[in-house]
């Protein structure tokens, strides 16, 4: 199929080095193969895998009611972030409509499976990818699946790890393995050095508006250059995190120095002579000079502005000092249409400057920039200054370990003075699930990775953001560029 | 699960891009631990005219005849994207569709849809929307034939478009495989990688 299949295309006889070379995909590909399908199909070997309480519940559940067992337990993870509630006191109990039963029976289906859970209570619960590269799950070079589109996250960490579906989950708690046919390769080469008040975020925001929310299709992606090198591993993991909202298979940055002294220490993660040997071996997960690539993009950071989203789609985003575009202008029928949408369904009008757009709600939180350094960023701006009247402004903490550190630096009162509701950890309201929701047709800035049609609550109108400009934007009460505010 | 071979059905065309599990089924819909009872919540956003209200909305078109006997669905490009949720697959089964023609798919939805009977088909983006005018002049008497033998797309005007489609996922489909089995058959190799992996990159075993 055209989202899978692979186009060859590389010289071999007239060119050794280069038919030689592999590329960092092609090296992880070739650890994990247990068999080679024929067909473009492999069987690839899943060193870990992480369950969440939404759609890992129902892979558990199906699994036993066929009779099967979890192969190997002490490699499956799972924690409860997508339904739990994130008051303070929570329990079992959530506003989620049917959510317990999903709570409750995740707990049972994992104890009696004897996988980890890091449950309501426990000092290390918190969003799925938040907690897998906090505890060292996630590393270099492991294979790992979610039953969540966004474990491309975990490439930031140079992780081979993909999201799947419940079924998926099924067969790969079952057989230690998955089918998969090997995506084309793509390297997408970000240049040059971000400007203050640019992050992470903005750079993928600006790639997928630049080369649409399908623009990865089919392709696993390796992400390098200068402005990806100078990430922290968490800016890294922000960058990686929407990865599948450019469509890709995955994606996936070479562990580094930077990496590595991440990595050392964590709870999973290898100790003594067994650091040694793995880290010998990480320094060899990079692609090889020559290597060649299916596809090579290029984006210019070092002239970029804070982004934001207009629109319902990733793909409709601008730099912030920008004005809402006009579909008139767009050739691509398809696109036209999907702008003059989303221009309906956000309630504005072409030529509209987006700095100044009045704003009901500003959250921070999600699998992509609720970390301690997402935190941070805001806290610098929302230090001394108050949330505009009129806005709700809600920081939730990807995870229990992010949040009682933020607390031990008195990061939570920078936000609560700010006026800030500062909350236990989950996914929150990064999507409405029946529960809580900013209210019909407001407008929100969000540290979140999907501004879709209803996604934050019915008729919500969200505006993807970094976390610094969602802290600027809930201080002025409108959408703003966070530069003028930085110290 | 369920074989898919050949259908010759009613295609409803749902052409915007972009079109993600969300608005295929929304999470509030997604109410109790399994695969089954989410039909209702298919499209729930557009099938409705408000949220949580089973009222319709005449405009959408899986709610006009004869789209309501759609089994098969005309999409733009990059359907299925977002959220990994299985739910929106099971949904579009339930309520019956077994093919969808797009452009292209969001990656796991598309790998959700094989492994559940339901057969994508990638066409190019001026031969999908070119179908959808066929179908449209009358969709119930111009119905779409998708044929997974043949690997062909039959359009109302008897033209056969050829479809490209992965070896292991066209035969899982045709043969309704259940992917488990068929990999547990291969068992002594997963020990075997198993074992000569732990010599290899012994810290990857907790």
């Amino acid at each position: 199929m055209a989202y899978a299949r692979r186009s060859i295309a590389r010289p071999t006889s007239s060119c050794y080095i280069d038919a030689v070379a592999r590329t960092l995909i092609d090296k992880l590909w070739d650890e994990h193969l247990v068999a080679d399908l024929g067909g473009g199909s492999s069987l690839l070997y899943i060193d870990r895998i992480f369950l969440h309480e939404r759609t890992g519940s129902v892979a558990l559940k199906e699994l036993t009611a066929a009779g099967r067992r979890v192969r190997n337990p002490e490699q499956v993870f799972c924690t409860m972030d997508h339904i739990v509630d994130t008051f303070p006191g929570r329990g079992d109990a959530t506003r989620v409509p049917g959510g317990t039963e999903f709570i409750t029976q995740t707990r049972a289906a994992a104890r009696a499976a004897g996988i980890t859970l890091f449950d309501i209570g426990s000092d290390d619960q918190g969003i799925v990818h938040v907690v897998s590269p906090e505890q060292g799950i996630a590393l270099p070079g492991v294979s790992l699946v979610c039953p969540d589109s966004h474990t491309c996250t975990l490439g930031g960490l140079g992780a081979l790890a993909w999201g799947i579906g419940s079924t998926e989950a099924e067969h790969a708690l079952a057989t230690k393995t998955l089918v998969v046919h090997k995506p084309r390769s793509m390297r997408i080469r970000f240049d040059g050095r971000l400007a203050p008040g640019v992050t992470a975020k903005d750079m993928i925001l600006a790639l997928i508006g630049a080369h649409t929310a399908a623009g990865g299709v089919g392709y696993a992606i390796e992400f390098a250059g200068e402005a990806v090198r100078s990430l922290p591993v968490e800016a890294r993991l922000t960058l990686c995190n929407m990865g599948v909202e450019f469509g890709a298979w995955t994606v996936i940055i070479a562990a580094d120095e930077t990496t590595f002294e991440y990595v050392r220490g964590r709870p999973y993660a290898p100790r003594g002579e067994a650091w040694d040997k793995a880290i010998a071996h990480w320094r060899t997960l990079r692609s090889d000079d020559g290597a060649l690539f299916d596809k090579d993009l290029t984006l210019d950071c070092a002239s970029l502005a804070p982004q934001v989203t207009w629109g319902t789609s990733p793909q409709h985003e601008t730099g912030i000092d920008s004005v809402v575009p006009d579909p008139a202008l767009q050739a691509d029928a398809n696109r036209r249409q999907s702008m003059e949408r989303a221009l309906e369904y956000m309630g504005l009008q072409p030529g509209t400057r987006l700095q100044g757009l009045p704003i009901q709600g500003a959250f921070i939180g999600s699998c992509t920039n609720s970390r301690l350094s997402d935190l941070r960023a805001a806290a610098a701006i929302l230090e001394g200054r108050k949330v505009a009247s009129g806005v709700r402004a809600i920081c939730v903490p990807g995870s229990t370990q992010v949040k009682r550190a933020a607390e031990h630096e008195g990061i939570d009162r920078v936000f609560r003075e700010a006026g800030f509701e500062w909350r236990e950890s989950g996914c929150s309201m990064c999507f409405y699930a029946g529960g809580e929701s900013f209210g019909f047709e407001e407008r929100v800035v969000s540290s979140t990775n999907r501004n879709f049609e209803n996604r934050q609550g019915p008729r919500t109108r969200t505006h993807l953001a970094s976390p610094a400009t969602v802290a600027a934007s809930a201080i002025a009460g409108h959408l703003a560029d966070v530069r003028p505010l930085m110290r | 699960m369920e074989k898919f071979t050949r259908i010759t059905a009613v295609a409803a065309p749902l052409l915007r891009i972009n079109i993600d599990t969300d608005a295929i089924i929304p999470s509030r819909e997604m109410k109790t631990v399994g695969k089954t009872g989410l039909a209702e919540g298919l499209f729930a956003n557009w099938r409705y005219k408000a949220p949580g209200s089973r009222e319709e909305n005449p405009d959408f078109t899986l709610n006009r005849e004869p789209y309501r006997h759609a089994r098969i669905l005309l999409a733009g490009a990059n359907f299925g994207c977002g959220s990994s949720r299985e739910h929106a697959v099971w949904a579009l089964h339930e309520w019956g569709i077994r093919a969808i023609v797009a452009p292209s798919f969001g990656a796991i939805f598309a790998g959700n849809c094989v492994r559940n009977g339901i057969l994508p088909v990638v066409l190019d983006h001026a031969l999908v929307e070119d179908l959808a005018r066929q179908v449209e002049v009358d969709a119930a008497t111009r119905p779409l034939t998708v044929d997974l033998v043949e690997c062909a797309v039959t359009a109302p005007d008897g033209r056969r478009h050829a479809f490209a489609i992965d070896a292991a996922n066209r035969e899982m489909l045709l043969e309704g495989l259940d992917g488990i089995a068929l990999t547990l058959k291969r068992d002594a190799g997963i020990l075997a990688f198993q074992a000569n992996d732990r010599l290899r990159r012994p810290w990857i075993y907790l």
